[in-house]
């Protein structure tokens, strides 16, 4: 079982819509987040490109946080999915650093929090819940090892990219291009 | 798989739509109905148009050929800037596609004041293109008609907003943005106004242009009352206030609208009300009562109402609490799209699509669209153009705490050249002043982008709230509503064209201070 | 023009608008750490050499300051965590890909080996001082006899922990300015020379100083050109690392690096140190200040311009 996630950024519109799904579903406090979304826009008036992207942790295969973390509290879980054990965590922020995406962020509490892929709501047959609400449906989320799942379809009929392949982390997001 | 292709046209803004589109036209401000002419002068002169349509659904498509004979590309390039060539692949590239291609009208449109025309061209390219209940253009939708609880009739009124207008903007079905604040506003020649206001759960002070026609129209006022779920610029000059609780702790009318198969919804609280704050209609039934007109209300609360009317469609309360949404059959069994040739009326004088409208004439306005040119900025200023943001709902979540942690403020898009100009930096505060003098009350951050013309400026609306309830908004961005106050009233339907504001900036507060 | 901003505004804590989660905190840790290990690395070295008595400062009157060093950079350590009720999790279990637990265990082994160094030489610092009891005599006495093999595991260690400070950083990829390997030799060689410093400043035996300043220069000569080493390692790797060194080369930290660290850090006191020797006198406390300060500031520097170092995508 390998979990991934698309995200078409030929239809995200950039509307926050799963940043606020996150922090409401996972109790994120206000004025943080898990997931962000990107604009980027290349050229000069009037050429110009625009690319949008919803970002969260890549759950990377080789995830130097995993690596990093000094007490194991950084792990891999069901699917290769990252997760951070908070009472195993001494908050030195080791992993934060070592975050090419800077994906991480240290919660109020001290510990260090992050993108779950919403394994507790995977687990009940769900979908995450940035993924349940986006209005545009420009995120699928699945198992790469089930040819039928909807992130293995998608990415086998469409152009992708991963972010920062050359950081070596084996990223488990795919930006559909 | 069908890949839709998106043209984005019509905006001068580099938007999200156009991030995504294969073609997309930078063109001069003002200048849309010059290029949708051109557009129509193609389509009609390559024989790109729906021969079979346009002959049996239309009406006056000889005059529309004489009419748009002289707006060729190369006519409409020298006024919008878009390239003749541009102009005559896309027209091929929309009969290409046609009858599944929507020439889509957008939303907002009233700009400068001949958007009726600019609308009707619009339409025309859709007539042309034969798009109007085909597949992959527009479908019929149908929605499920809701019956009303039975009640007394209700009686006419017997003055209403177009008092204030003696025959004009009679072809408009909906009351004038402003029309009400002119009839309310004592002039003479005019018996009466209006001496009370409810309004329910819309800020007017942002959502109508020209601020200080609205607040002159408010002080001229004997009584106001407004019904919000939260302070806003309204409630400060209310009389009364009556707090409503939120969607998620009341129960609405059935919602139903028209879509592929008919469908209502039900809204239904999730929680209970916080607060002092009443549902909608237990203030209207209170205030029935009160007025001694309980034979309207003649029910104990709103499920009562909506078990009725869900009864009467094959559903219930319960049901809808249930399941939430329903879909029904259509009636006619699934006429989406027009079958061919079917013979159709469409409700105009001709029965027929008017290409050339004799509604508008018989009124005394053109028939067909012409362009005309619209003031330009004057030196120094920036046409204001102004939009929405995904993560708010106009100016009404700007206080709302997970909303303002996506998005606190607005800031003005500024292209580079200006921002060169200016010596202006990305993050740096400016006051806007427009034509008329007017000063933002609060100040904006620049955000330096190629995303916007030199000769434009462009920001959200809804921010620069002056309620200090409004703990997260209070301050925060500014106002275009306040600088938009010049207004070009559309002679045909009444819309109020917001398009037509030029700002200029501060570096420094100014002396002025702003109206809010 | 290139934009790229974050529309949902995120404004996580010490994350965005750049990131800064290693404030001063890990540069003071990383300073005392190698001041520590340069402390160490001496005492070890000469003591083994058999020099105990030809350099009394270096291998007993400064060592007695590591625990004190060790605890003050422990303490800032603990002062950057987060969640710190939970600080003993670092010892029930070993990370062999994380230098950070290498650095936990590492200080666990150095921080018990200083502190008997120091106990047993704390009569260089308080003649008159007395254990008082028997069996804090007895325990004394054993491990006076286990000089050797605490000598032979502080140089060990020295080396570790000065090592181990430069490569806490550059095992993270993420950030290009501290992903090269060189970060460990130069700031151990910093560390080195740091510690030599001290030994300098606290050293009464002109000859004693001599020597140590001698060494400091070779150090400060190595330290040039593992910068300039690295520099040239930056731009000539990939399109990251050249604009992380882009940071000191010209960019908004460049002043303050080749200021603080190269000039007053490096330069201005090996001049000074070489016209001490060339018997112009120079009050001992200024070079040896500058180094420490030196020290400080290239921890510091590199710590802080590495966040603002990232992958561009």
């Amino acid at each position: 079982m390998r979990y991934a996630m698309a995200v078409d950024t030929k239809k995200c519109v950039g509307c926050s819509d799963c940043v606020v799904a996150c922090q409401t579903e996972n109790d994120v406090s206000i004025g943080y987040c898990r997931d962000w979304v990107v604009e980027i826009n290349h050229g000069t008036y009037p050429q110009l490109e625009t690319e949008i992207r919803s970002e969260r942790c890549n759950h990377c295969d080789n995830s130097p946080c995993v690596r990093c973390c000094p007490t194991g509290a950084s792990h891999y879980s069901d699917g290769g999915t990252v997760l951070v054990t908070k009472n195993k965590c001494i908050g030195c922020s080791a992993c934060i650093e070592s975050c090419p995406y800077d994906a991480r962020y240290t919660h109020p509490d001290g510990y260090v929090d992050k993108c779950t892929f919403c394994l507790h709501r995977v687990k009940k047959g769900m979908q995450p819940a940035c993924v349940a609400v986006c209005p545009t449906k420009c995120m699928y989320f699945g198992d790469l090892d089930d040819p039928n799942s909807s992130v293995t379809k998608v990415l086998k009929i469409r152009n992708y990219k991963v972010l920062a392949p050359e950081a070596g982390t084996k990223p488990n997001i795919y930006f559909l291009i | 798989m069908i890949r839709a292709q998106l043209l984005s046209l019509l905006i001068r803004v580099f938007s999200t739509a156009a991030g995504k589109s294969k073609y997309w036209l930078p063109i001069k401000p003002a200048t849309d109905i010059a290029l949708l002419l051109a557009w129509m002068n193609v389509l009609i002169t390559e024989g790109w148009y729906d021969k079979e349509y346009v002959e049996q659904y239309t009406y006056g498509f000889e005059q529309l050929k004489k009419h748009v004979k002289t707006f060729t590309p190369e006519w409409a390039y020298g006024i919008t800037t878009i390239k003749p060539d541009v102009i005559r692949k896309t027209a091929r590239e929309m009969f290409n596609a046609a009858p599944a291609v929507i020439v889509h009208p957008g939303r907002h449109v009233t700009w400068y004041g001949d958007d009726t025309q600019r609308l009707r061209s619009v339409a025309i390219l859709n007539a042309l293109l034969g798009s109007w209940g085909r597949r992959g253009g527009f479908y019929i939708g149908e929605d499920k008609g809701i019956p009303d609880f039975p009640h007394p009739e209700y009686p006419k009124p017997t003055r209403d907003w177009r008092d204030a207008f003696p025959g004009k903007y009679q072809l408009a079905d909906l009351a004038l943005a402003n029309g009400i604040c002119d009839a309310t506003i004592p002039a003479a020649g005019r018996d009466c106004s209006f001496k009370g206001w409810i309004v329910n759960g819309t800020n007017l002070i942002f959502t109508l242009p020209d601020m200080r026609n609205t607040l002159k129209a408010i002080e001229s006022l004997d009584l106001m009352v407004v019904i919000d779920t939260m302070p806003m610029e309204i409630t400060g000059y209310a009389d009364v206030v009556l707090p409503e609780c939120t969607y998620l702790e009341r129960y609405d009318m059935v919602r139903t609208s028209k879509h592929r198969e008919p469908t209502i919804a039900l809204r239904a609280p999730a929680v209970e009300p916080k607060y002092d704050s009443k549902p909608g209609w237990w203030m209207a039934k209170e205030l029935g009562h009160k007025l001694g007109l309980d034979e309207y209300f003649k029910y104990k609360d709103i499920k009562e109402v909506l078990d009725w009317q869900l009864k009467k469609v094959g559903s219930s309360l319960d049901e809808m609490k249930r399941i939430g949404v329903k879909k029904f059959d259509r009636e006619d069994g699934g006429h989406l799209y027009f079958d061919k040739g079917e013979d159709l009326e469409f409700f105009t004088n001709t029965g027929k699509i008017e290409l050339y409208s004799t509604a508008l004439e018989a009124e005394g306005f053109d028939p067909m669209p012409k362009y005309t040119a619209h003031p330009e900025p004057p030196e120094g200023y920036y046409r204001l153009n102004y939009g929405r943001a995904p993560m708010h709902t106009f100016s009404r979540t700007a206080n709302n705490p997970n909303l303002t942690d996506l998005m606190d403020e607005n800031v003005v898009w500024v292209n580079p050249k200006v921002a060169k100009v200016w010596d202006l930096k990305t993050g740096q505060e400016v006051w806007l002043e427009n034509q008329d003098g007017i000063v933002s009350t609060f100040p904006i951050k620049v955000r330096v982008t190629e995303r916007i013309r030199w000769d434009s400026v462009y920001m959200v609306h809804g921010f620069g709230h002056k309620n200090e309830k409004l703990s997260r908004a209070h301050g925060k961005g500014a106002s275009d509503s306040e600088l938009i106050t010049n207004v070009m009233v559309d002679p045909i339907m009444g819309g109020t064209g917001m398009r037509g504001n030029f700002v200029t900036f501060h570096v420094d507060k100014p002396e002025k201070g702003g109206l809010l | 023009m290139k934009e790229e901003l974050i529309v949902s505004g995120r404004m996580n804590a010490k994350i965005d608008p750049v990131l800064h989660a290693w404030g001063w905190e890990i540069s003071v840790y990383l300073f005392l750490g190698g001041l520590a290990a340069g402390l160490l690395f001496f005492a070890g070295v000469y003591y083994l050499l058999g020099k105990a008595k030809k350099y009394p400062t270096a291998v007993r009157k400064a060592p007695v300051l590591v625990p004190i060093i060790l605890a003050l950079g422990l303490f800032a350590l603990f002062l950057d965590l987060h969640h710190k009720p939970y600080f003993w999790r670092l010892y029930t279990t070993v990370k062999l890909q994380s230098p950070m637990s290498w650095g936990a265990w590492t200080l666990m082994v150095v921080t018990p080996i200083s502190m008997i160094w120091a106990a047993i030489n704390i009569r260089e610092w308080l003649p008159n001082w007395d254990w008082k009891f028997q069996w804090a005599k007895d325990i004394e006495k054993f491990f006076v006899g286990y000089k050797k093999h605490m000598a032979w595991l502080m140089v060990i260690f020295g080396v570790i922990l000065g090592i181990y400070t430069g490569i806490l950083l550059s095992a993270f990829n993420a950030r290009p300015l501290w992903n090269t390997s060189i970060l460990g030799p130069l700031f151990l060689t910093s560390g080195l020379s740091a510690g030599s410093a001290l030994i300098m400043l606290i050293s009464k035996s002109k000859k004693e100083r001599k020597v140590f300043a001698q060494i400091d220069l070779i150090l400060i000569g190595i330290e040039l050109f593992f910068i300039v080493h690295m520099f040239m390692g930056f731009m000539a790797s990939t399109q990251v690392q050249q604009e992380a060194a882009q940071l000191f080369l010209g960019g908004h930290l460049t002043a303050q690096f080749w200021i603080f660290v190269v000039v007053l850090g490096l330069l201005v006191p090996a001049a000074l140190e070489i016209m001490e020797l060339r018997k112009i006198h120079i009050p001992v406390l200024v070079p040896v200040a500058l180094i420490l300060f030196g020290s400080f500031m290239l921890r510091w520097l590199i710590t802080y311009g590495g966040q603002l170092s990232r992958y561009l995508y």
